[in-house]
């Protein structure tokens, strides 16, 4: 699905490697879209009190703390042959740690909606208050939605939620209003270090695709782009990552389908059910009449 | 500093293996990792009672309109009294849940603002919009005794349009991402139609008198068949997230839905011989409640298998590593 044929797709390449976890993009996305606080708790996750996409945070940091062994000389049994006052030396600039201890590595990552390119929750919203937008990106109409609520469990990503007290479905709606007078969304313009890339989607990808080589041959090769190929389960994201772990170490699918791609099958069983109930209450009067 | 970042990214023990491929989803991977536990999917915020309601009393509706029908063309008027009453009860029972499980139960018409063939709830909406309204004239025709051939009319198509509204509820729940759900959409729906032939025989033989409830008799003994064979191969095929549907509520729901609705055709088989009503009012009662339980049993192990993102990564993780990446 691309944009209209003279508006380009738009979307967001989050680069999660140099993310420094300020939460601007948090803040920023609240402050623009008037977006009601949803409960200030302290979780104990890292520095993420957030803790999930939802109807009232459209942009979530993710915090993941790791102990990783840095690669050091295996621990010996005993010491006599370690040079402390060379070992001290080394301190701060070595990332090599003698005595292998590991040390902490601090993944942050900030999630927003896919707009996937095949989107369950416009797929299955009944009314058509879920659109696609001149942008190729995914919208609510908050005039239309009826607050059914079957967007949320469609959403193979976890992203779009109903407000309890207002009733209606909230999500990201990549700065719709923003986008019309050719700004970029709020999140992208606050961010620090360009973690947050706004873009036409063709460009963002070969940006993308160049960024993973540069970290590949800077020896990272733990780093892997997320839901920017056309060939996965959603047809591609419109926002997309680049991850220095697994997709679940994020709290994102690792393999997430477009739940109406089973759809045509699932009419089918049930109007084979459908059959079968209507044979079967037959079966029931086609013996002994009485 | 990416050369610090270097030796802790290139750590190969960290990479998970997948050892089992394909058929042994039930053996949960010790090294299964989340972000702190929390789910990857957000809870439906559907109410139990208001959608587990609706999609039962879709059922007791739609299977009843089967017994009106039959009941009409076989002669069995009291049968058909039951049957019609009770679908129209039961839809606009179902209805109401339906409006009022909606964040903005005003806005209820913009459900039929477009007809979208990849919305089951668009699709339903314009189902129940045919099928209400005949239901409404079956019964009134039977109440007032007039307007015969549109009574009958009415009576024959609410029997076209109840097999869809008893099954196409599987299709609404299974077209999510919810794993217990979605991995069973080829079954579901037989295992709804099984259940909605249970309630409808269930209302029949409570409220009908024997000498007419023969069909409502086999259709509990043939709707408990199928629904308790579909619901068996569902969860023999769905793999790991089938366990939501063997822990904590939604196994006691499931268990009673059994017994309930086992018995209930254990005891319609007998009671057709006998003189005294107590049986078939027995049977009735536990088959209406047995079908309730199966869809509540149902609608929570859904709810359960979305809470746990164990169920949405690891068939992931399977699938990914069947292909082979
Ligand atoms: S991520 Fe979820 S809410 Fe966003 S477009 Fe995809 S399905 Fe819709």
């Amino acid at each position: 699905m691309t944009g209209d044929d003279d508006t380009p797709r738009m979307g967001f390449f989050t680069d999660t490697s140099v993310c420094i976890g300020c939460k601007a993009c948090e803040v920023a996305c609240k402050e623009w879209n008037a977006i009601p606080e949803d409960g200030l708790e302290l979780t104990g996750m890292s520095y993420d009190n957030t803790q999930r996409l939802g109807s009232d945070s459209w942009r979530h940091v993710a915090f993941i703390e790791q102990r990783k062994p840095f690669g050091g000389p295996e621990p010996a049994l005993t010491h006599e042959d370690v040079d402390v006052f060379a070992a001290a030396s080394r301190l701060g600039t070595d990332p090599g740690s003698p005595d292998g201890h590991t040390e902490l590595r601090w993944l942050m990552a900030s999630d927003v909606c896919k707009h996937c390119t095949h989107a369950a929750c416009l797929d299955v919203c009944p009314t058509g208050s879920l659109f696609r937008t001149e942008f190729g990106t995914v919208v609510v109409q908050e005039d239309v939605c009826n607050g059914c609520g079957y967007c949320v469990p469609a959403c193979p990503y976890g992203v779009i939620d109903q407000r309890r007290d207002d009733g209606r479905a909230w999500k990201c709606t990549l700065c719709y209003d923003r986008l019309g007078v050719g700004m970029e969304p709020a999140c992208a313009k606050s961010c620090p270090t360009e973690s947050i890339q706004f873009g036409p989607l063709q460009e963002l990808r070969e940006r993308a695709a160049a960024r993973v080589r540069q970290l590949h041959t800077a020896g990272v090769t733990d780093a892997r782009l997320y839901g920017e190929s056309p060939d996965d389960g959603v047809g591609g994201d419109g926002a997309f990552f680049l991850l220095l772990d697994e997709p679940e170490v994020y709290g994102l699918p690792p393999d997430p389908v477009v739940t109406t791609r089973d759809l045509p099958a699932m009419w089918r069983h049930a109007a084979l059910a459908a059959a079968s109930l209507a044979a079967l209450a037959a079966a029931g009067f086609a013996r002994r009449p009485r | 500093m990416s050369g610090r970042e270097t030796p802790a990214g290139a750590q190969p023990g960290r990479r998970r293996r997948r050892r089992g491929r394909g058929e042994q989803p039930m053996v949960p991977d010790a090294r299964f990792s989340s972000y702190y536990g929390r789910p990857v999917l957000n809870t439906p915020t559907w109410k139990p009672l208001d959608i587990a309601g609706y999609l039962y009393l879709g059922g007791l509706a739609g299977a009843s309109s089967l017994l009106a029908a039959g009941a009409d063309l076989t002669g069995r008027p009291a049968l058909a009294r039951t049957a019609k009453l009770g679908a129209a009860g039961a839809i606009s029972l179902s209805l109401a849940a339906l409006v009022h499980d909606l964040g903005r139960p005003a806005r209820f018409l913009n459900m039929l603002r477009v007809l979208k063939p990849t919305s089951p709830m668009s699709m339903g909406s314009w189902l129940l919009a045919g099928y209400a309204p005949l239901t409404l004239a079956a019964a009134a025709g039977e109440v007032t005794g007039r307007y015969r051939l549109v009574g009958s009319a009415a009576t024959a198509g609410a029997a076209v349009l109840g097999p869809a509204v008893a099954t196409y509820t599987a299709v609404l729940v299974s077209d999510t991402a919810v794993p217990a759900w979605h991995e069973g959409y080829r079954q579901l729906p037989f295992v709804f139609a099984g259940s909605a032939a249970t309630a409808a025989a269930g209302l029949a033989l409570a409220a009908a008198p024997a000498g007419q409830a023969g069909p409502a008799r086999r259709m509990a003994v043939l709707g408990t068949a199928l629904e308790l064979g579909a619901f068996h191969l569902m969860k023999h095929r769905m793999g790991l997230p089938a366990e939501a549907y063997e822990r904590g509520r939604p196994r006691t729901l499931l268990r009673a839905a059994e017994a309930l609705t086992a018995s209930g055709a254990a005891l319609a088989l007998v009671c057709g011989r006998l003189r005294d009503r107590r049986p078939a009012l027995a049977a009735g009662a536990a088959l209406l409640s047995g079908s309730a339980a199966l869809r509540f049993g149902v609608f929570h192990a859904g709810v359960a298998s979305a809470e746990d993102p164990r169920y949405t990564v690891l068939p992931q993780r399977e699938r990914l590593a069947a292909r082979g990446s």
